[in-house]
């Protein structure tokens, strides 16, 4: 065989190597994600909060982002399905499975595509892979702020929490909920009820009525479902304490103080990093420090009234940031 | 301790947890007693739900948004009616494909029109006068001082019990479910009550949704009702084909829901998740126990055939 | 003359016609809501069939996808010929891998490979426990089953959610807040992926794709059930109580005894749904709070599927089939035009709607060319028609 088709060959080789490799990654500089969630975009909560992120981001870096958003994946089958085939189009830079019910998914498809980056959460295992990233939210954070804030106001000492499951995220916030109210009055008596469902509005709203009936002047709740419990507090005259997305507009009324979660600062970090070829193994919290936790504060709350709670949480996140207040029960700290 | 887990409010939660039950149940057993089985119920209530709420949010006007429950209610009804007893479809499946159908589309409606959700000025509490007064056993308050779709609901049961069982239409209609060869020769159409049951079944469901979204919740969400429907369609075999077994199932059911509702929320300490299961055993132990023989309608579920 | 067997054949495929037309007809309809979205409508339908069937890994997900949504067919067909209408089949799938999945952590790797058959065993037993307790219920105390399968599917979430935050808990995760998990199945409990070589093929089929060996598990179970209901006593007796409860009465079946038994074997097949979803694809079982999170609903779809197949095993297997690709199909959709989740229920609820409103043509044509069948064909005639024992 003379030289030069040897040549020929290699560069073929060489050729149909290159043509292995992820396509459109590195092709351009638009630095595409997909991110799959399990509820709607609209939902005020868990799914809406990275959706606005990502839509944040895509206002700020205009052309030179794009992304693309499966919602309402509440099967997890599903999910997998639509993970599985953007690893392997080789389109993407980044690949988010927003929901801790995704991680075993990731766990056994990350491996399999060691040249996609993918994020998740909410959790902080890695699975020991490097081209995985997770992230989670220190909900108990403004959790603790906003139990403080709810017990100071509180007039009747009686408080209701309308929870979904007592786990991830939503059990961090009610944790660190009871905490806060117990550290500005130990005598105030926060109730919790989890009504075993993410979604269930009927359900939440009577859950809801039941606390307004026992006395309870303030209310507060995690997930998708706290419509129903915000409409409750609207028309009773209680006060809504909010989390995961800003409720500021359906709570027009009744709204005091919202921990909202702004995923861009990690994925902007995240995005940085790709940029510099690191694909994953680091995991992220959001935090007030960071500010990835941010504390809104809702436009009913009359002037005077939110002079004083803004000294409040400037004092909170304060000692919180300094690492003073423990914003969770120690048996769990 | 016992006198604050039965506190008057839980008997008034369950009150109004049970409206909706009350509404899409009565409508489903019109439809059954004809022998059509209807398992749409949940998508036909959400499709309700939302119509009722958009209409109120645009126009303000409760009368309107009720309109619009009956309305889209009733063309529910009519599709279901057409696919089940003149396309003679088999109607567990069509039941579920109408499900579908209402579910998605009034998520795709809402995200569409509305975008996020809002509340909307709803049906306001209505105390009745003198009788919302009535001190003796707090029946005032459990009764009495509610919104106007929960009285609406139990006046429903008395009237439904009385067209069934006193006037001839309520015997065309038993007579078409029970034997409906024998009503087809006596001159009854068969395919006419048919419809008529199912629309009426359609419109109770929207209203049912309204009652959701305009009364007791007012805000419209994705899957608004978390498969209440179901639920209606399985209080109709409790209460055994009768407004008033239907009453007692759907009361039963959402007073175990207000009481587990309660205990949580005095803070007593049980387990959430056999809290939540509760008010689905007890309903199934209560029929254990109520257990007799049942006059289902005989022609349930099967289409007719004339000489077929 | 042609022979039966091709006349039979040729049945089928007439009878294939209208629901094809049904399809086309829903996604039609479907269109006019496309366009409101401005969505492109042949980048759309393209996507869906890209998505279901255009490439061998758009297959397999579309087989993987079937998997569950088969096995609850098989067991549906079971109880519908029994006249008991199990609308249970998300309890019986929670069931059967709660069990699965407890005794394959339990046994782990110590028994090797037995582990597999004794975690489908257990998967069946306890599925088929909770749907033959809808079923005693029934036949003993008059409770309408339609009424106790719904109850019982809350309540079969709620245990799920009990156990997997408490006994089942995945002890790495015990105090991290994490979702209610159990731990990963042992590898060698795995069912392994389904991969076949065919001649004159170079690479193998179905290489580094999700297909399972769950698929041949449940093609299995359809030729077992097909056999047990059709060729054994028990089968005809379960039958025959399905087709007249009175008559059987009379000829001295123990009527309340084959309800009770239709409600096992419907429970059971839905329970291997459950623990073969665990074996072959999730390996640990995790709750998001519904059941569907889990069973991807599969527990409603396979009673569609089971009456689009006639109430037929061997029917059930295209018709899962069918409806695996609709909902990878639309999913696929979903991602390439941007269109939001609800269209695609919308669609899926269209297209079941227009399918089930095409029998009646099929059903039409066979009366027309029936004659009086003997009694055995009577109850095939009746349940081909798709009607639904009462």
């Amino acid at each position: 065989m003379s030289k030069r088709i040897r040549l020929v060959v290699l560069v073929m080789f060489a050729l149909s190597a290159l043509a292995l490799l992820p396509a459109a990654q590195a092709q351009d500089d638009v630095f595409r994600v997909a991110a799959v969630a399990p509820s709607a975009t609209n939902d005020l909560a868990f799914s809406q909060s990275m959706f606005d992120a990502l839509t944040l981001i895509d206002e700020e870096m205009g052309d030179a982002f794009e992304f693309t958003f499966q919602e309402g994946t509440f099967i997890v089958d599903d999910a997998a399905v639509a993970l599985r085939e953007w690893a392997a189009s080789g389109e993407y830079d980044l690949v988010i499975a927003h929901g801790s019910q995704y991680g075993a998914i990731i766990e056994e498809l990350a491996p399999e595509f060691p040249d996609v980056s993918f994020a998740w959460g909410t959790d902080v295992n890695t699975f020991g892979l490097d081209n995985v990233y997770a992230y989670t939210a220190a909900s108990d954070q403004g959790g603790y702020i906003n139990g403080y804030v709810a017990a100071m106001l509180s007039e009747s000492g009686n408080i209701g929490v309308v929870g979904p499951i007592e786990v991830g995220d939503a059990k961090l916030y009610v944790d660190g909920f009871k905490t806060g109210a117990v550290a500005a009055n130990a005598d105030v008596a926060v109730n919790v009820t989890y009504i075993q469902s993410f979604s269930d509005v009927p359900l939440a709203t009577e859950a809801a009525n039941a606390f307004v009936a026992n006395g309870a002047d303030i209310l507060t709740g995690s997930a998708q479902m706290v419509v129903g419990p915000i409409a409750v507090a609207n028309e009773n005259g209680l006060k809504w304490f909010g989390t995961q997305s800003s409720q500021a507009e359906l709570s027009e009324e009744a709204g005091v103080l919202f921990q909202v979660y702004r995923w861009d600062v990690v994925l902007m970090d995240i995005i940085a990093k790709i940029g510099e070829g690191t694909l994953g193994g680091e995991s992220y919290v959001l935090t007030l420090e960071n500010g990835g936790l941010e504390m809104v504060l809702s436009e009913a709350v009359a002037a005077e009234d939110a002079e004083q709670i803004q000294e409040w949480v400037d004092m909170l996140s304060e000692g919180i940031i300094a690492g003073e207040t423990m914003t969770l029960p120690e048996a769990e700290a | 301790m016992i006198e604050s887990i039965l506190a008057p409010s839980v008997f008034a939660s369950a009150i109004r947890l049970a409206t909706p039950y009350v509404f899409a149940s009565v409508g489903e057993m019109f439809g059954q007693r004809s022998g059509v089985l209807n398992l749409g119920v949940d998508g036909i209530m959400l499709m309700g739900a939302f119509f009722s709420y958009y209409v109120a949010l645009l126009t303000g006007n409760l009368l309107l948004a009720l309109l619009a429950a009956v309305l889209v209610g009733a063309l529910m009804g009519l599709a279901m009616a057409f696919i089940s007893v003149t396309l003679k479809a088999e109607q567990g499946i069509s039941g579920i494909g109408v499900y579908l159908f209402g579910l998605g589309m009034s998520e795709l409606l809402f995200q569409k029109l509305v975008g996020t959700p809002r509340s909307v000025d709803g049906f306001p509490r209505v105390a009745i006068p003198i009788l919302s007064d009535i001190q003796f056993l707090s029946l005032g308050e459990i009764f009495f001082n509610h919104n106007l779709l929960v009285y609406v609901a139990f006046a429903l049961i008395p009237i439904a019990a009385f067209i069934l069982n006193r006037t001839p239409f309520g015997l065309m209609i038993r007579a078409v479910g029970q034997h409906p060869e024998a009503a087809d020769a006596m001159g009854v159409s068969v395919v006419r009550v048919r419809y008529i049951t199912v629309i009426i079944g359609g419109i109770l469901a929207g209203v049912a949704g309204a009652s959701l979204s305009t009364a007791l919740l007012k805000v419209f969400q994705q899957n608004l009702t978390s498969g209440l429907g179901f639920i209606a369609v399985a209080l109709v075999y409790f209460g055994r084909w009768r407004p008033f077994g239907v009453l007692a199932g759907a009361l039963l059911f959402s007073f175990v829901n207000a009481l587990q509702l309660q205990i949580s929320a005095l803070g007593i300490d049980v387990p959430s998740e056999f809290a939540v299961m509760a008010p689905y055993v007890i309903t199934i132990i209560a029929l254990v126990f109520a257990s007799k023989q049942t006059e289902k309608p005989t022609a349930l579920t099967k289409p007719f055939d004339r000489g077929g | 003359m042609v022979s039966t067997t091709t006349r039979a054949f040729l049945d089928r495929l007439f009878n294939a016609v209208p629901l094809l037309i049904a399809v086309i007809a829903a996604l039609v309809v479907a269109s006019f809501l496309l366009a409101a979205l401005n969505a492109d409508i042949a980048t759309a339908y393209g996507a869906m069939f890209q998505g279901a069937f255009g490439t061998v890994n758009a297959t397999a997900e579309t087989l993987v996808k079937a998997i569950p949504i088969l096995f609850v067919a098989i067991g549906i067909c079971v109880a519908f010929r029994g006249n008991v209408v199990n609308i249970g089949g998300e309890g019986q799938m929670i069931f059967g891998a709660l069990a699965g999945v407890a005794v394959t952590l339990w046994i782990g790797e110590s028994l090797g490979v037995l582990v597999v058959p004794l975690a489908l065993i257990a998967g069946f037993v306890a599925g088929g426990f909770f749907g033959g307790l809808a079923g005693y219920l029934k036949a003993f105390f008059n409770v309408n089953e339609i009424l106790s399968t719904i109850m019982l599917n809350q309540v079969a979430v709620q245990i799920m959610n009990y156990l997997l935050n408490g006994p089942l808990l995945d002890p790495a995760v015990a105090g991290s807040n994490n979702i209610p998990k159990t731990a990963r199945i042992a590898e060698i409990a795995e069912l392994p992926r389904l991969v076949f070589g065919l001649p004159g093929m170079s690479e193998p089929l179905f290489d580094r794709t999700r297909l399972h060996y769950g698929f041949v598990i449940a093609v299995v179970l359809a030729i077992v059930i097909y056999i047990l209901l059709w060729r054994t006593a028990i089968g005809y007796r379960i039958r025959a109580v399905g087709y007249n409860e009175r008559a059987s009465r009379y000829a001295g079946i123990k009527v309340g005894r084959q309800m009770v038994l239709a409600m096992f074997l419907a429970g059971g097949c839905a329970g291997l749904a459950g623990v073969v979803q665990i074996l072959g694809l999730q390996y640990r079982l995790q709750t998001d709070g519904s059941p569907a999170g889990f069973t991807g609903g599969a527990g409603f779809n396979g009673i569609v599927a089971a009456l689009f197949g006639g109430l037929n095993p061997f029917g059930a297997i295209p018709a899962s089939i069918f409806f695996g690709g609709l909902l990878v199909g639309a999913q696929n959709m979903q991602r390439a035009v941007g269109i939001p989740a609800a269209l695609v229920t919308t669609i899926n609820g269209l297209i079941v709607v227009f399918v089930v409103s095409s029998q009646i043509f099929t059903q039409v044509r066979n009366r027309r060319r029936a004659k009086l069948p003997s009694q055995p064909e009577r109850v095939e005639a009746r349940a081909t028609t798709a009607e639904t024992p009462s």
